[in-house]
This record gives C-alpha cells, structure tokens and sequence, in this order.
C-alpha cells in the first residue's frame, strides 16, 4: 500500500503549482484552469484521507466539489466570453477597469 | 519497491510533468492538454486508492465536459500565444514570497501532522459505490438538492452572460 502521507504531499505540491500559475499567468483562461488544477489537488487530498480513514465522507465531499467546479465552469467560461467581447483581449494585464 | 508504489510514483511525475507543462506553455490550447494530462493521471491514482465511482466522474465530468468546454472557448475566442508583459516588479517579487510562505506552510503542516497519518491505509474493502449512493441520498440528500439546484441556476447565469445584447 502506498503511504497517505504520499497523497497529501502530491495534493500539496499539485496546489502550490496552481497558486504559482494562478499569480504568474496572463492569459484569463489559463489563469481560470488552474483553479481547477487547484480544485484538483484538494479532491485527491480528500480521497486520500477517506481511504486512510476508512469513511467514505471524504469521496461524497469530491463529488460535491466537482459539482460546484462544473456550475463554476460554465459561469467563469461566460464571463470570460463577455470580456473577450467587449475588451477584444484575453490579457488580465489590459483588463484593469471596471467601466469600458 | 511493491507494484503499487511503482504505479503511484509514475501517475505522480506525470501528473507533477502535465502541472509544469501547464505553467511553462505559451498557447491557452497547450496548457489545457496538458491540464487534461493531470487529470487522468489523478484519476489513476483515485483508482488506485480503490476510489472507482470518483475516477470515473473525475474522467467523464473533469477530463470531458469541463474541458471540453475549456477547449471550446479557447478556439471560439481565437485564444492566441500568451502576451508577454513583464511581471511588475511590485507585484511578482511579493507573489513569489507569497507562493514561497505557501509552500512552507504547507510542508511544515503536512511535517507536523506525519506522525498521526503515517499509518498504512486500511486495506479493507469500502465497498465504494454502494456506499456512495447510500450516503448522498441517504446523510446528504439535503446538500445533493441544492447542488441541483446550483446547477439550474448556473445553467441560467452562464445563459444570461453569453447571450448577445439586442440592440
């Protein structure tokens, strides 16, 4: 069997990855994935910890998480439609005014 | 080194290989292959800690429908290679302190807390999909309305944002 201790540091590495391209990205859609790979590496730590516990709360959490990552999906893809539109840019650095 | 091991070490560097290779990509298009990447290899490791029912949502709504979508509004906004503006020098020198603190936390916790984890998992059988259904629609049946319900009320919102304005 594989340690839990593995997971947890692969989920932790897997987060910091996405906090780093979250900061560092310019592009809006790029920026917008890795808050899934975010979403990613939390779900795996809760799978890990759900085996390691013998409870199966933590796979019932996942699929809730995954839920709120697809309404999140198609809410943020909308909003990125609506500025690509009105700003002819994907760049965050040239979307830094609220009014057009 | 035992097989299962052997699995999770390889499902680990192609998942840690797809998460850099999201960072280091110019084009939108690249970085959401590479994404994909991450996600079957976590779906790999979900199998392998003997969570069926999860990686095969985490493949069909993760790896298909979300990045389908992703993929779609890449090539329906042209998305071309990445601008290159320079990292303003106030912004990128704390933002790297800040991912730096990040990861120091979170090794230090993960450190801290290895004594009560380091146990080897249960090796018994959950069971897993049947004891998922009965816990959604038994314990959290309250919660499974609602995200129901967050779905209608994205669909909608997604809807009302993407439509053209009439005028």
């Amino acid at each position: 069997m594989v340690p839990t201790n593995y997971y947890v540091v692969l989920s932790a590495v897997l987060f910091g990855l996405g906090v780093f391209a979250f900061i560092f990205k310019r592009n809006i859609i790029t920026i917008f994935m890795s808050i899934e790979l975010m979403l990613n590496a939390v779900n795996l730590a809760f799978v890990a910890f759900s085996q390691a516990l013998g409870k199966l709360d933590g796979q019932v959490f996942v699929l809730f998480v995954i839920v709120v990552a697809a309404a999140e999906a198609a809410v943020g893809l909308g909003i990125i439609i609506l500025i690509a539109r009105n700003r002819q840019t994907l760049n965050v650095e040239r979307v830094d005014l609220l009014k057009l | 080194m035992t097989a299962p091991l052997a699995v999770f070490f390889a499902l680990a560097t192609l998942a840690v290989i797809g998460a850099v290779s999201l960072i280091v990509q110019k084009h939108p298009i690249h970085s959401a292959l590479s994404l994909i990447v991450v996600m079957i290899a976590l779906a790999g490791l979900y199998l392998l800690l003997g969570a069926e029912f999860v990686a095969a949502v985490q493949i069909i709504v993760y790896g298909g429908a979300i990045m389908v979508l992703f993929v779609f509004v890449i090539m329906l906004l042209n998305a071309g290679v990445e601008e290159h503006t320079s990292i303003s020098k106030m912004a990128g020198a704390p933002g790297l302190l800040l991912v730096v603190a990040l990861a120091g936390f979170v090794a230090a916790t993960i450190a801290r807390s290895t004594a009560s984890i380091q146990t080897t998992p249960q090796t018994g059988e959950l069971a897993s999909t049947t004891g998922i259904s009965n816990m959604i629609f038994k314990d959290f049946v309250y919660p499974f309305e609602l995200t129901s319900f967050l779905i209608l009320v994205a669909v909608l919102g997604a809807t009302v944002l993407a439509q053209r304005e009439k005028s």
